[in-house]
């Protein structure tokens, strides 16, 4: 039941990340990406992490992907443009490094050892909020402390690259 | 299992059909309370009293053209009414609507869902309605909706911060993201433990100017007023498209309101709910009506900000007091471990 | 029940389609997206890895990648703009000031 549940979530997440690549307008791939990260949000669920559920929604599909959304309306971005390809060689390169890639991975990951979830209620709790919020605040606080000042300097980096001359 | 699928479904069901007949019919209640607002009487002419007018609307909208403009961007043209109504029904399915009933012998609780992070979901909901705006504006290959549009969603965008620190206040105190357990904490001490009167009066003020802006209701509704900007980011639609936009501002209109009566007026708590438990859903009703009321109410009273000046309110003002409320609700919780209760 | 090496399965192949679309793409901003994409692939991971072992440090080094990656878009699409302003194109090619001329 949960790996019919997980077979459904992950081909669906696979097939919006392949329309990511499949779209010519930049629109329609920022919607796919849109979808895929739906799709993991759910997984998250299943993986009893609901706060990063949530916060995925609501910070990665809610404000990143709208301000992808609306930097592509600002920038009125045509499909993308015919002719100009000089590097067309790298298209036949994507096949085999996608297969390359992807038989390392499949490489690696027989080796892991099948463990399953860890049923205890206490490792069931440390998805919740509550959990994270302890740790934030008292293991991780200098991580914490850290992004907020990263953060600062995005929101005065993106506002000074993003004025015209003479403002 | 099929037991928990069924009664979700019930459930479900029941929720849809309530909810449609509740958006057709909050229109009809708009305009008959803007017509005794403004001295006259609203519709009254098909039907006994008007109640069947918003019948007649529907199949005035379903009988017209559905007109695709020329240059427009079809399938986005068409999904984004959809993805501006369903975020806002999706919310119904953590909502608490009663305690627990007993029915045939089998007791069941009146919500759909008992989510954990309930609160966040929600959240959740309302950053997605953004996308139905954006991409309405935008495929539609009209300036006027696109820069509609996009005032619109910054709009949406900026309040919801305001949205989001104002529910903090109200978690604070409950101790819980679950809105099942939000609204338990607020039983007892004949209403005087509803979050609005206990100390969360200006959260309370916050959320609801917040959820004004969010739904794009007056005095916020720069984005979409006639003549402004003919009408925003839905000019270009017609026929069911837009009846689906129009029906999405009810619906959203109405899941603000039980968010606000769930998370500050005791969700369904009221005298007597201990032996009666039926009682419990005629109060959630009641309080919903009085809050949608309180919508219509601002919104035929009040002029509409002009769009600067909406966006200086939301991020000057608005953030701010909704930064100090949390900061006093915290200290208070630092420095009175267990005033709240919790 | 799910054994953990399909979400680490999952995740590689979601990278993997991110890793790809950097290299055909040619528009700025849809690069921009697969490398949103393989942000969210390792996520995954971390998550995976985080609810299987019953850590939490997985799930916030999550929440601090967010946050980063937040941070990252905000200050990488406000650099596209600039150069858009000028250039007035979105091809990666025709942003070759730094070097060689082909």
């Amino acid at each position: 039941m949960e790996k019919a549940l997980f077979i459904i979530l992950a081909v669906a997440a696979v097939a919006a990340a392949l329309n990511i690549l499949v779209q010519r307008n930049p629109l329609y791939s920022a919607v796919s990406l849109i979808g895929t990260l739906a799709a993991v949000s759910a997984l998250y669920i299943m993986l009893r992490a609901q706060f990063i559920a949530a916060m995925q929604i609501i910070v990665y599909a809610g404000a990143i992907m709208v301000l992808f959304v609306f930097v592509i309306m600002l920038l009125n971005a045509p499909g993308q443009q015919h002719a100009v390809d000089k590097h067309q060689w790298l298209r036949y390169l994507a096949a085999p490094f996608a297969a390359a890639m992807l038989g390392e991975a499949l490489y690696i990951f027989k080796s892991v050892p099948a463990i399953q979830m860890p049923a205890s209620p206490a490792a069931a709790a440390i998805g919740s909020t509550e959990s994270i919020g302890v740790s934030l605040f008292t293991t991780y606080l200098l991580p914490f402390e850290v992004t907020s000042v990263l953060i600062l300097m995005a929101v005065v980096g993106a506002i000074v690259l993003a004025r015209r001359e003479g403002d | 299992m099929t037991d928990l699928f069924l009664g979700w479904i019930i459930k479900i069901v029941v929720i849809f059909g309530i909810l449609m007949t509740a958006v057709a019919y909050l229109s009809y209640m708009e305009r008959k309370v803007m017509g005794w607002i403004q001295l006259r009487v609203g519709p009254n002419r098909v039907g006994p009293r008007g109640l069947l007018q918003p019948l007649a609307d529907g199949l005035k909208f379903i009988f017209k053209e559905d007109v695709i403009p020329r240059d427009a961007n079809r399938l986005l043209f068409a999904v984004a009414p959809a993805l501006f109504l369903v975020p806002a029904l999706m919310t119904f399915i953590v909502i608490p609507y009663g305690s627990q009933v007993t029915v045939f012998g089998r007791t069941i609780n009146l919500e759909v869902t008992r989510l954990d992070v309930g609160l966040l979901y929600l959240l959740a909901l309302g950053s997605l309605s953004v996308y139905g705006i954006v991409l309405a504006g935008w495929s539609s290959n009209n300036k006027y909706s696109l820069i509609g549009s996009l005032r619109s969603s910054a709009q949406m965008i900026s309040y919801e911060l305001a949205l989001g620190l104002s529910i903090v206040g109200v978690l604070i105190q409950s101790g819980s993201l679950d809105l099942v357990r939000i609204v338990q904490a607020q039983g007892g001490w004949h209403g005087l433990k509803w979050n609005v009167f206990a100390f969360q009066e200006l959260g309370f003020v916050i959320f609801y100017i917040a959820a004004l802006a969010e739904t794009n209701r007056v005095p916020f509704d720069l984005p979409e007023a006639e003549g402004e900007l003919v009408a925003g980011y839905h000019t270009e639609y017609s026929s069911m498209k837009m009846a689906m936009f129009l029906m999405a501002e009810e619906a959203n209109v109405i899941t603000s309101s039980s968010v606000a009566v769930t998370l500050f007026f005791g969700g369904w708590m009221g005298p007597g709910v201990g032996r009666y438990p039926w009682l419990s859903l005629f109060y959630f009703l009641g309080k919903v009506f009085v809050i949608v009321f309180l919508f219509l109410w601002i919104r035929f009273t009040l002029p509409r900000f002009r769009y600067d000046q909406l966006m200086d309110f939301g991020w000057k003002i608005l953030l701010p007091a909704a930064i100090i409320n949390v900061v006093i609700t915290a200290t208070i919780a630092m420095f009175f471990p267990g005033f709240f209760g919790s | 029940m799910v054994p953990l090496s399909w979400y680490l399965l999952l995740s590689s192949v979601l990278f993997t389609i991110g890793a790809t679309g950097v290299i055909i793409k040619r528009n700025t901003i849809t690069i921009f997206i697969c490398i949103e994409l393989m942000l969210n692939a390792v996520n995954l991971t971390l998550v995976a890895f985080s609810g299987f072992f019953g850590d939490v440090g997985g799930q916030l080094f999550v929440f601090i990648v967010m946050t980063v990656a937040a941070a990252e878009a905000a200050v990488g699409l406000a650099i596209i703009i600039s150069i858009f302003r000028t250039r007035n194109s979105l091809n990666v090619d025709d942003a070759y000031g730094l070097g060689d001329r082909d």
